[in-house]
């Protein structure tokens, strides 16, 4: 298994009487591509800023490769950071801009030269050396903040929200940079998003976040399919989420009717959360199906339908690529292994 | 319809006499001024045909040249002293928590609305508690003291406009504390530097209030001697050297309002 090269360990950090973090405790794996998810204000960025040295923990330990850097300064990390408005300078050109760390670590001039027009070639800014800042476009700018951090070749690179300010076609072909490059430099990537779908698509790990607290930590496929509670289920991708009763290992009941599922280790009749993703119900003959209901509304969503039906009074959300016309009365199926059952959050 | 198109040409009319007399009575003094600085005639204010001798005379005469000496020795000195210290102040207000930036840029405003009187005198009745002799080195200070709120109030502006993730993205890229201020604040706040600095140096030079009571017996900028002049010999003892004097720091101010003016521009333009 590849080496733990970043620990967090019960960090605790606050602003005030706020507390943004409380008893914060994860890893993160050398070479690994691990988003941070979570709604605004729930901690995330200021858990990069403690990695990147511009914040000090109050209580706990951040430890690098096996030390503990609580106390270094920024420039003394082997991190570089991407920020949210790329923070480039005004008063530099592009190439100035790339070649800021490398000059001040003294490296020939030679070298500098070379390094900074490899990297701009690898974020596809080849000839722009000259250009002002201000004349580049939002995207043009990301890819000169990520060169002038992957320049320096850091360990660890800091992304805070990098995306956010493109537009959705722009978005997607920089999420699969993103990732490409991760492979080829082999640089830790720490990313910071509340942007599910990004997080899905381009991390090795994820590590769901709300107010401050690791609500999951696992692969896309973990957290999109096995959510823990109903919080990462309604964050990831859209639920359709039940009051049930656990009645015995593989049995549930939810809507007034028993199914079949894989869930087993519950409490005899414990209540639990039941999700179901839109696109594991499937439509089924009403005389046959358990859950009868009406199409209330109909929504063209381009390779689905998103199709809301009513049963007994709540809607129920189903994403298809078969038609139905509103009013039509239909039945919904749902195989046992699409049915996720989750234990109730105490709180 | 024509009713109206009349009342407004009526508007109009009196908004330009208006207008007018405003510039008149804003800049006919100057021009007086700079009218006599070429007028070639020692005594009165006939005209006796056209002369640059007193511009001459300014640099040449000894009779003002100490006076001259000492106002842009001060004037430079005091500018250079107190933009640096004015920088460093802004930027340390600039970083503290908002309730203590507040006060402090309160503290700070006081000098700037206080009369000039009152500075003068409590400067120097504070020089003379701590015997200190009047003359260049508590001009100097008095300068520096009057000119540096204006330098922060010119900074912090700056500052605020700033990304404050770019002095960390400087951190962050290798340097030090001191080094991020250097190469990536500074030059990103340069404008508010230069525009503090010019005011700074405007203030100095044209300053008569507090100089006069932070100067004593000998030491003399150019308006306290003028001032001392007049007091012994009356108007007639004004030398078309005065004025020629007053036109050169007038033109001079010009300057540098429009430099200030045309960089400020040129800055909205390009933001």
């Amino acid at each position: 298994m590849s080496k733990k090269l970043i620990e967090l360990r019960h960090i605790t950090k606050r602003f005030g009487d706020l507390t943004v973090l409380d008893d914060f405790n994860f890893y993160i794996n050398e070479n690994e591509f691990i988003t941070l998810l979570g709604p605004s204000g729930c901690g995330k960025t200021t858990c990069l800023r403690l990695i990147g040295g511009f914040e000090t923990p109050d209580a706990g330990e951040i430890v690098f490769d096996g030390k503990v850097i609580n106390d270094l300064e920024p420039n003394q990390r082997l991190i570089n950071t991407c920020f949210q408005k790329y923070a480039l300078f005004p008063h530099l050109d592009v190439f100035d801009n790339v070649a800021f760390g490398l000059k001040l670590k003294k490296i020939a001039k030679e070298e500098i030269t070379a390094r900074v027009k490899a990297t701009l070639k690898l974020v596809k800014l080849e000839g722009f050396e000259k250009r002002s800042i201000t004349t580049l476009s939002g995207g043009q700018q990301q890819r000169v903040a990520i060169a002038r951090a992957i320049v320096n070749r850091p360990k660890v690179l800091l992304l805070d929200e990098p995306l956010g300010a493109l537009d959705l076609k722009l978005r997607q072909e920089m999420q699969y940079e993103l990732k490409e490059m991760q492979k080829t430099l082999g640089i830790t990537f720490v990313y910071v998003t509340h942007d599910q779908e990004e997080a899905l698509t381009m991390s090795d790990t994820i590590v769901i976040m709300n107010e401050g607290e690791i609500l999951q930590i696992g692969t896309p496929e973990d957290i999109y399919n096995e959510p823990k509670n109903r919080f990462v289920a309604n964050f990831i991708g859209e639920s359709n989420i039940f009051d049930g009763i656990m009645h015995e290992d593989y049995t549930v009941e939810f809507c007034g009717k028993k199914f079949a599922c894989v869930d087993k280790g519950f409490a005899e009749n414990e209540p639990v959360d039941v999700v179901i993703r839109p696109e594991d119900f499937d439509f089924a003959p009403p005389s046959k199906a358990k859950i009868v209901g009406v199409v209330d509304s109909l929504t063209f969503k381009g390779v689905h339908y998103e199709i809301n039906v009513l049963v007994s009074g709540r809607e129920y959300t189903i994403h298809t690529t078969k038609y139905r016309e509103i009013g039509d009365r239909v039945g919904l199926a749902v195989d046992p292994q699409n049915i996720h059952v989750m234990k109730k959050e105490h709180r | 319809m024509k009713k109206r198109l009349l009342r407004n040409r009526y508007l109009k009319a009196i908004g330009g006499i208006l207008t007018g007399i405003t510039f008149v009575s804003l800049y006919l003094p100057i021009i007086m001024i700079l009218i006599l600085s070429i007028n070639d005639s020692s005594r009165g204010y006939a005209w006796e045909g056209l002369t640059f001798k007193w511009y001459l005379r300014l640099f040449t005469d000894d009779i003002m040249r100490e006076p001259i000496v000492n106002t842009v020795s001060i004037a430079i000195l005091s500018t250079i002293i107190s933009t640096i210290l004015g920088t460093i102040f802004a930027i340390g207000i600039h970083s503290l928590e908002k309730k203590h930036r507040i006060r402090m840029m309160i503290m700070n405003n006081v000098p700037v609305v206080n009369p000039d009187i009152v500075t003068g005198i409590s400067l120097m009745i504070i020089f003379s508690i701590l015997s200190f002799t009047l003359g260049f080195g508590t001009v100097l200070i008095a300068h520096i003291f009057f000119s540096l709120p204006y330098v922060v109030l010119n900074v912090i502006p700056k500052l605020k406009r700033l990304d404050p993730n770019l002095y960390e993205a400087a951190l962050d890229l290798g340097c030090s504390r001191f080094g991020g201020v250097w190469r990536v604040v500074l030059p990103n706040i340069s404008t508010g530097i230069l525009t503090g600095a010019l005011i700074a140096f405007t203030m100095s030079i044209d300053d008569f209030v507090i100089t006069y009571f932070t100067s004593g017996n000998e030491y003399m900028n150019v308006s306290t001697w003028l001032y001392a002049a007049l007091a012994r010999e009356g108007r007639s003892s004004l030398t078309p050297v005065a004025y020629a004097y007053n036109t050169i720091i007038f033109l001079m101010t010009i300057v540098i309002i429009v430099f200030v003016n045309l960089k400020k521009e040129r800055k909205e333009r390009t933001a």
